[in-house]
């Protein structure tokens, strides 16, 4: 097997809370944001990663790019781990991993024209390039993306969000980087603009061979472009498999409720006995369930589940689960029944 | 279709070789600005003033500094406002010509309002950004000091300032300069720290451009509505403490006068019958000041057309 173009292992991201009025010395609590995230990822591949909304999954993206703080390992192709690298340092790879954000319109500067917004990266990683040069490659660079180079003088709020999304994404692209964090790309954006923006990304991954890791809410998106995908819960790997193991045998009760919920395109579809209900609220961050983080709304949860810490496990599809597999009927009665209870 | 594909070739090459001019935000504030009538009105009152002070002594017969002995002594009969003795705007109590004295107060005064102002621009903006976006620890560091500096009572600390070094211009400068930053560092600060956390900062930080440079570049930028709003409101600020200082007999000195000093020596003989040498000067102060705040209201609403 080659080597990945980044290894991760038991990434970590803690932060810590103190409420208001709280006295100086009193330790403050600690939110395990990210709680120990291992997968690896291969030049060119792209990894969906899904989970419900305070999962955790922006806070994996910010991580590894080294805007908040974390533990742990993150191991790039060159050997390097990537976490606690001094600003100098982590310079180095920042030219490497690019960004592209979730709203369209607030990841651009409004006072910046659009050739300047494009050509930031560029000037901050090769500070000697003429300002000729710059301008033709933001050129260039706007045309891969779909955007016309004549529109360089504009500001972004003189385009539509699709078109700001890729102003975002040419941003990204610009210093050649091998890999691209999305962190839900599309989710601000209309369904027809979506496919656009997904088939842009997905094509420009092909021509220039890049990594993407592809975060997103959207599950039907996700199979779209991923390669493999992994499923978060809590700040914890639930499963990581191929996109096409995982969306058509789910091992993880949780991916498989997950899944349930996914729309159906046909009107004749009925929602209602197919999906399969989760009682309760995802629990709070700050005071996770003992045990697997999933077995307070897990319908096959045991003793074992409270007292003992699944470890991801699997050669290819890995599930972090005492008991994987399918659900079966009774199970999803269950779940039924306690959450119409 | 031959006309068809000719035009179609002559789009595409516009399409591609023109560059097309973009619509800043400035641009959007400045239409916005320029329709407004109040604000234009202040900022024609506002350039006429400028004018006045800058080109006033071209117009003036009489200097500043000489005694017309022939109304010295008999002010109150001889010497009101006439076009034909040169005294436009009469004397004042020494026989000297008040149109050029006022010439030479509003010098004064719009240079202690636009120095006053622009100290507090520059240092307020880049303290207030500074501490705003760096937070932590250096934030908590920075706004403890200006809250110590602003509970000091500045007026006491100022009228102090003058007595001890002297009254000069310099120091009433400094004086207020010293104090003016402090409410536009706050101000900034606050601004900033809701800028800090939008994606277009995170955007540049992830990708790794240097602090400075984000301050500079990012928040700066996006803040200079706020702050020429308050600007425009901290010149007549300026103005009003200079004239405050002024009338209590500490601010400029003989031979140089102010709006406040011209107003003070007015309002001092206004019981022998002289109102002119306090109207004058008084009316120059009032339109001035009607005009800056009629601007920065202008400014305020171009600027953030969302807030009204």
């Amino acid at each position: 097997m080659t080597r990945p173009l980044l290894d991760v292992r038991d990434l970590r991201v803690t932060f810590h809370i103190r409420r208001e009025g709280d006295l100086p010395w009193t330790q403050p609590r600690e939110l395990h944001a990210v709680g120990g995230v291992d997968f690896s990822l291969a030049p060119g591949e792209t990894l969906g990663v899904v989970g419900e909304s305070g999962c955790g999954k922006s806070t994996l993206a910010r991580a590894l790019i080294g805007l908040v703080p974390a533990e742990g390992q993150a191991e790039w192709i060159d050997g390097k781990d990537l976490i606690g690298l001094s600003p100098r340092q982590m310079m180095k790879y920042r030219n490497d991993i690019q960004m592209v954000f979730q709203d369209p319109l607030a990841s651009l500067n409004p006072r910046m024209t659009v050739g300047q917004i494009i050509a930031e990266p560029l000037t901050t990683h090769h500070p000697g390039l003429k300002r000729a040069e710059v301008k033709e490659r933001v050129k260039a660079m706007m045309e891969k993306v779909g955007l016309l180079p004549n529109q360089i003088n504009r500001y972004p709020h003189e385009f539509s969000g699709g078109q700001c999304q890729r102003i975002g994404i040419a941003r990204a692209l610009i210093v050649e980087p091998k890999l691209i964090i999305c962190d839900e790309p599309v989710s601000a954006l209309d369904v027809s603009i979506q496919a656009q923006v997904i088939n842009l990304l997905i094509r420009l991954q092909r021509e220039l061979g890049l990594a993407l890791i592809f975060i997103a809410h959207d599950l039907s998106v996700v199979k779209h472009i991923s390669d493999r995908v992994m499923v978060l819960y809590l700040g914890r790997v639930m499963e990581i498999a191929s996109s096409d193991d995982l969306y058509a045998a789910p091992q993880h009760p949780y991916t498989q409720a997950l899944l349930s919920a996914v729309p159906v395109p046909d009107p004749a579809h009925d929602m209602a006995a197919s999906v399969v209900p989760l009682a309760g609220d995802l629990p709070s961050p700050l005071a996770p369930p003992s045990g697997c983080v999933f077995r307070t709304r897990c319908p096959r949860a045991t003793e074992r589940c409270a007292a003992e810490v699944p470890v991801l496990s699997g050669a290819g599809h890995q599930t972090a689960c005492h008991f994987p597999g399918p659900l079966t009927e009774a199970e999803i009665a269950f779940a039924r029944r306690t959450e119409a209870a | 279709m031959v006309i068809e594909q000719e035009k179609m070739q002559r789009l595409a090459t516009r399409m591609v070789e023109e560059e097309v001019k973009g619509r800043s935000p400035w641009a959007d504030a400045r239409k916005r600005f320029l329709r407004n009538k109040a604000a234009m009105a202040g900022l024609v009152i506002l350039i006429l003033v400028a004018l006045f002070a800058l080109f006033g002594d071209m117009l003036a017969v009489w200097s500043n500094e000489e005694l017309d002995f022939s109304v010295m002594g008999q002010v109150a009969t001889m010497g009101a406002p006439s076009l034909e003795n040169g005294h436009y705007f009469g004397t004042d109590d020494l026989g000297r010509d008040l149109f050029s004295r006022t010439v030479q107060g509003t010098q004064i005064s719009l240079m202690v309002g636009i120095v006053g102002a622009g100290i507090a621009v520059i240092v307020g903006t880049l303290y207030g950004a500074t501490a705003g976006y760096v937070g932590g620890r250096t934030d908590q560091f920075m706004m403890r000091a200006v809250d110590i500096l602003m509970s000091v009572p500045y007026m006491f600390v100022l009228i102090l300032l003058l007595v001890m070094f002297g009254r000069s211009i310099a120091m009433l400068f400094l004086g207020i300069g010293l104090i003016s930053w402090l409410e536009m560092s706050r101000i900034v600060r606050g601004q900033t720290l809701s800028l800090k956390n939008r994606e277009f900062i995170e955007a540049a930080r992830a990708t790794g451009v240097s602090t400075w440079k984000i301050i500079i570049r990012h928040i700066v930028p996006n803040l200079l509505g706020v702050v020429a709003v308050y600007a425009t409101l901290l010149v007549p600020l300026m103005i009003l403490t200079e004239s405050f200082i002024s009338f209590l007999g500490l601010g400029v000195q003989e031979p140089l006068t102010s709006w406040g000093a011209l107003i003070s020596e007015g309002a001092g003989t206004m019981n022998y019958g002289t109102l002119w040498q306090l109207a004058f000067p008084l009316f120059f102060f009032v339109i001035t000041l009607f005009g800056f705040f009629f601007v920065g209201d202008g400014l305020r609403d171009a600027l953030d057309p969302k807030d009204r």
